[in-house]
């Protein structure tokens, strides 16, 4: 499958009960379907939902529209409570999903 | 060989004025100049990105090297934007997107990426972005004195059916509104620029094709002998501006 | 302890970040999902069945959009909820909606206590100048309203590119 091109932001370290800032962007066009005359119809194509985990437990979930712009931006916030491995998911309609992770040190 | 360059946005080593040619990041609004300078929000550093991944790999099929086989680390790219256009050894006028193509070409017997492709931006705003916050610093004596009267030549030539010249905007109307645009010196230093309009990064070249079409003039290709021209003398403009790309503009 | 740990720095993907895939738990779903609004819905229809019959309260949140947006195209949203974010009080959906773009329902975030911040930021698509209402629901079954106005400015040098 093919992959994205993605970053994250984020500490690699906080301490523990800190809240951690952690940004994200994905090369996407975020097609919107085309269904008008004198256009060549086309589906929808864009990342519909966002996941993230942290050692393995959902803590932020984000579903997106057409609405969102081209080569989505997404900025949230979570509670560094353990050392593990924060991981993203894009889901894009057709059925990809993209993924990364990050390790997050808690001191 | 240079290396280590700082690519922290904030750090802009140079003033925000040459002359009286303002630096094109203060024709931006706050929002977008705070935008240019967060790589954490910024979407041109996806093609950055992507770039650096492309100077790392070898190319498929010609069994050469990658770019950083012959260069090391794109950390020695320090420096090489602010000195583009140049004239090559064989008296070709060169920006940094035709270098790279002919590098792919002559040293590691690929294949061209094809200008404004994908693959050309990510790895020319790849290796600008190591030249960012220095001063631009091109050269424009000996054989590159007359593409450099070329590009004058053509700055203040009236072009198209709305009959004007780059000259007439962008030195006697800047700092005027055209629209909701502000008019700027139009100066390059930010490019491969992600263009809000765009949705993604182009070239300085695509910009100008723009500003032809938007004068209802013909446009030339991309890498084409004028655009070369002008591409020198614009930098020759912004002589001691801050390389600023990848930017954002509007 | 020193303010500013000597351990931290910022990293971003393709350094130290690498492609990795977890089976995560899903966290219950807190509303309808912007995907599974109907194509003839209308802004008005939208926000009803979001308010699900409660009154919104217009206050608690912070939406900081531009009041003159450069390009449609790409219109940034910051949208910080006041909550302690508590197991037992914390803002579980914010939705942000459109009055004047085809779909109006634009997005829905869904977060838990352990954000310790209701505070998201995105970047939405403007079709033309018109109201941003962003909606969130708490896990006590309050729901705060915030409404801003972004004027979209129109360029000139377009090239249909």
């Amino acid at each position: 499958m093919a992959d994205i091109t993605a970053r994250v932001t984020m500490p690699t370290s906080a301490r523990k009960g800190e809240i951690i800032e952690i940004k994200v962007l994905a090369r996407h066009t975020m097609d919107r379907a085309v269904d008008a005359p004198g256009l060549k119809p086309s589906p929808r194509r864009i990342i519909h939902s966002f996941r993230a985990s942290y050692a393995g437990e959902e803590i932020f979930r984000m579903a997106l529209s057409s609405g969102i712009a081209s080569n989505p931006f997404i900025s949230f916030t979570t509670v560094a409570t353990e050392t593990g491995v924060i991981s993203f998911e894009w889901l894009e309609d057709g059925g990809a999903v993209y993924s990364r992770a990050a390790t997050l040190v808690v001191t | 060989m240079r290396v280590g360059a700082a690519l922290l946005a904030c750090c802009w080593v140079v003033t925000a004025l040459a002359g009286d040619v303002r630096a094109p990041r203060s024709f931006l609004s706050p929002e977008l100049q705070a935008l240019q300078d967060d790589p954490a929000r910024h979407p041109g550093w996806l093609w950055v990105e992507q770039g650096e991944a492309l100077w790392r790999a070898a190319p498929p099929d010609s069994g050469k090297q990658a770019c950083a086989g012959c260069h090391g680390d794109i950390a020695s790219m320090s420096g090489v934007a602010a000195r583009y256009p140049a004239v090559a050894s064989d008296g070709a006028l060169l920006n940094l997107e035709l270098r790279i193509e002919r590098c792919r070409a002559e040293q590691q017997g690929a294949s061209a990426f094809g200008y404004e492709s994908e693959a050309l931006l990510s790895l020319t705003a790849a290796i600008a972005a190591r030249s960012r916050g220095q001063p631009v610093n091109v050269r424009v004596d000996g054989p590159a004195a007359a593409r450099l009267a070329d590009g004058r030549r053509l700055y203040s030539l009236r072009q198209g059916q709305l009959n004007l010249s780059c000259q007439q905007c962008h030195e006697e109307n800047v700092g005027k509104r055209l629209r909701g645009d502000v008019i700027s010196h139009g100066l390059g230093t930010g490019y491969p620029a992600y263009r809000l309009e765009w949705n993604g990064v182009g070239s300085l070249h695509r910009r100008l094709r723009a500003c032809s079409l938007g004068v209802r003039a013909v446009q030339a290709p991309f890498g084409s002998p004028d655009y070369l021209a002008l591409e020198l003398f614009l930098a020759d403009k912004a002589r001691g501006l801050a390389v600023e790309a990848p930017g954002i503009r509007r | 302890m020193a303010d500013k740990a000597p351990t931290r720095r910022m990293v971003a993907a393709g350094l130290a970040v690498m492609p990795f895939a977890v089976q995560a738990q899903p966290m219950a779903s807190a509303a309808a999902d912007v995907n599974r609004s109907s194509s003839s819905e209308n802004f008005a229809e939208a926000e009803r069945a979001l308010l699900a019959g409660r009154t919104p309260i217009a206050a608690g949140i912070t939406l900081d959009v531009p009041k003159l947006s450069e390009n449609g195209n790409s219109v940034d949203v910051l949208i910080n909820v006041d909550s302690a974010m508590t197991r037992e009080d914390h803002v579980r959906a914010i939705h942000i909606l459109s009055e004047q773009n085809p779909f109006p329902r634009v997005a829905t975030f869904t977060l838990s206590a352990r954000a310790g911040r209701a505070e998201v930021a995105t970047r939405i698509r403007l079709a033309t100048t018109q109201n941003i209402v962003v909606l969130a629901e708490t896990s006590r079954g309050a729901i705060h309203r915030a409404e801003q106005e972004v004027i979209v400015i129109l360029g000139a040098c377009v090239d249909g590119g």
